[in-house]
């Protein structure tokens, strides 16, 4: 039974506090905001795409204390506290980071909608351990969809990044 | 599709909770990984006044494993039992099942009792709860109570559970040493709800026969469904070629399965007979390796 009309939207707000991409700040958040929407309308960081917003489609992925997760199953009030990373946070100063260069390099992008919930999964899937085989690319890849490439530039781009995966941690 | 308005809670004590559900009864819903209340929420298929966000509880964070089993808590997610090698070791059937759920970035987030709560009937979990006879610890204000995994599931997303009620945790009973378990599914891509599964265990008794054996499908009737024609024709024999092929076409003549956009219940009667026989094939591998 909904009783959404006997709701104040003005009551219906919290403050939190979140660190995003390494900057710790406080937001007035709506309770039924989702992470996905807090991040691109509250914060301005529009890099997080949403395409299925049902947990589908994997456009959203953000990290999010530690681990990939969908921001669009997220309620922007569940970040109080945790530490975001989003696709803005990747390269520094204009400089790509090696997933990144090895998806340019590799046409692992088209029209690039899906493109940084693909680099946010990674991401996490690689400080994790190296992504060597074609069948753990493909795995890895799983969790995201991609509707222009067929996947195979995305499984290059992981199978050439450069031998410094062991390497690899918050500079990806 | 964003969700309508309500209230969110976040509260830290599992008293505050009970007291919190008490106090809106069918109005709430509780609020764990979220991976399946928040696309229903997304869709305005479900408009709950106010949501219990239990994710600031400690007290029913993670899972412990002793003599006795696998204690889950109702913070477990999925992919933090997935990746501990002791319930990996101690339960495979259970951590084979986990790796075909949805996929990691989900698993990241999605509870063990999340799962069950939903009772979603394709899920992986519920049927393998009951192949594992779990026993799930309910709590409400004032009181608490066990129900069997094989009396929880309802309906199709519909469970035992009450207004006021919360799922704290799932008891799993140790696994005997001679008891072996398997998980099978069919699905059109890896990571999809599974168009059946089946979670086959079973024991070798001391003359080489299989014993103690639950055979529970998935994704073929409202609630996960124990094939119990199956179980007896195979309990007490040696699970030869020739018993493999009897029960599998046993299980094809016998199954009513559900029908949907995904599969017919030809299709699904077809591939259940498949699956049950693939997993009781895989058991009786188990016993030679454990013979060797």
């Amino acid at each position: 039974m909904s009783k959404e009309t006997e709701l104040d939207p003005v009551e219906a707000k919290m403050w939190i506090s979140v660190t995003i991409n390494g900057a710790k700040n406080a937001y007035l958040v709506e309770h039924r905001m989702t992470l996905a929407d807090f991040l691109r309308k509250v914060v301005g960081l529009s890099g997080t795409h949403l395409g299925c917003e049902h947990g589908s489609c994997g456009a959203c992925t953000v990290i999010m204390n530690g681990k990939a997760v969908r921001s669009c199953l997220l309620l922007g009030v569940q970040a109080d506290g945790a530490s975001i990373e989003t696709v803005e946070g990747l390269a520094q100063d204009g400089a790509l980071t090696s997933l990144q260069e090895a998806f340019h390099v590799n046409h692992a992008l088209q029209c690039g909608y899906c493109t940084s919930g693909f680099l946010m999964s990674l991401v996490a899937q690689l400080r994790d351990g190296p992504i060597e085989t074609e069948a753990e690319a493909r795995e890895a890849l799983s969790g995201n969809i991609c509707r222009c490439t067929g996947y195979t530039g995305m499984v290059k781009a992981l199978l050439n990044l450069p031998a410094s995966n062991g390497q690899i941690g918050e500079g990806l | 599709m964003k969700p309508s308005q309500f209230a969110y809670h976040a509260p830290t004590e599992l008293e505050e909770v009970l007291d919190l559900l008490a106090q809106y009864g069918d109005d709430a819903k509780v609020l764990a990984g979220g991976q399946s209340l928040m696309p229903m929420m997304n869709f305005r298929l479900l408009s709950p006044a106010h949501i219990v966000d239990i994710n600031r509880v400690s007290s029913l964070a993670g899972f412990s494993l002793s003599d006795a089993g696998l204690f889950i808590g109702a913070l477990a997610r999925h992919r933090e039992v997935e990746v501990s090698p002791e319930v990996e070791l101690a339960f495979p059937i259970l951590h084979e099942g986990l790796t075909n759920v949805a996929h990691v970035q989900i698993r990241n987030r999605g509870t063990i009792c999340g799962s069950l709560a939903h009772a979603d009937s394709a899920a992986e979990l519920p049927s393998i709860m009951m192949a594992l006879d779990a026993r799930l610890n309910i709590r409400s204000k004032g009181s608490e109570r066990v129900a069997l995994a094989e009396d929880f599931f309802r309906f199709h997303l519909t469970s035992d559970l009450g207004p006021g009620e919360l799922l704290v945790s799932v008891d799993i009973p140790a696994m005997s040493k001679n008891a072996f378990g398997v998980f099978e599914e069919i699905t059109r891509r890896k990571g999809d709800f599974a168009l059946v599964g089946v979670a086959v265990v079973g024991s070798w008794d001391e003359n080489g026969k299989f014993q103690e054996c639950r055979i529970v499908c998935s994704g073929v009737a409202p609630t996960p469904l124990r094939l119990r024609e199956a179980e007896n024709f195979v309990t007490g024999t040696d699970l030869s070629e020739a018993v493999l092929v009897a029960v599998q076409q046993l299980v094809m003549e016998s199954l009513v399965p559900t029908e949907d956009i995904h599969s017919s219940a030809e299709y699904r009667k077809k591939v259940t007979g498949v699956i049950v026989r693939r997993g009781l094939a895989r058991l009786t591998g188990q016993r030679r390796v454990q013979n060797v």
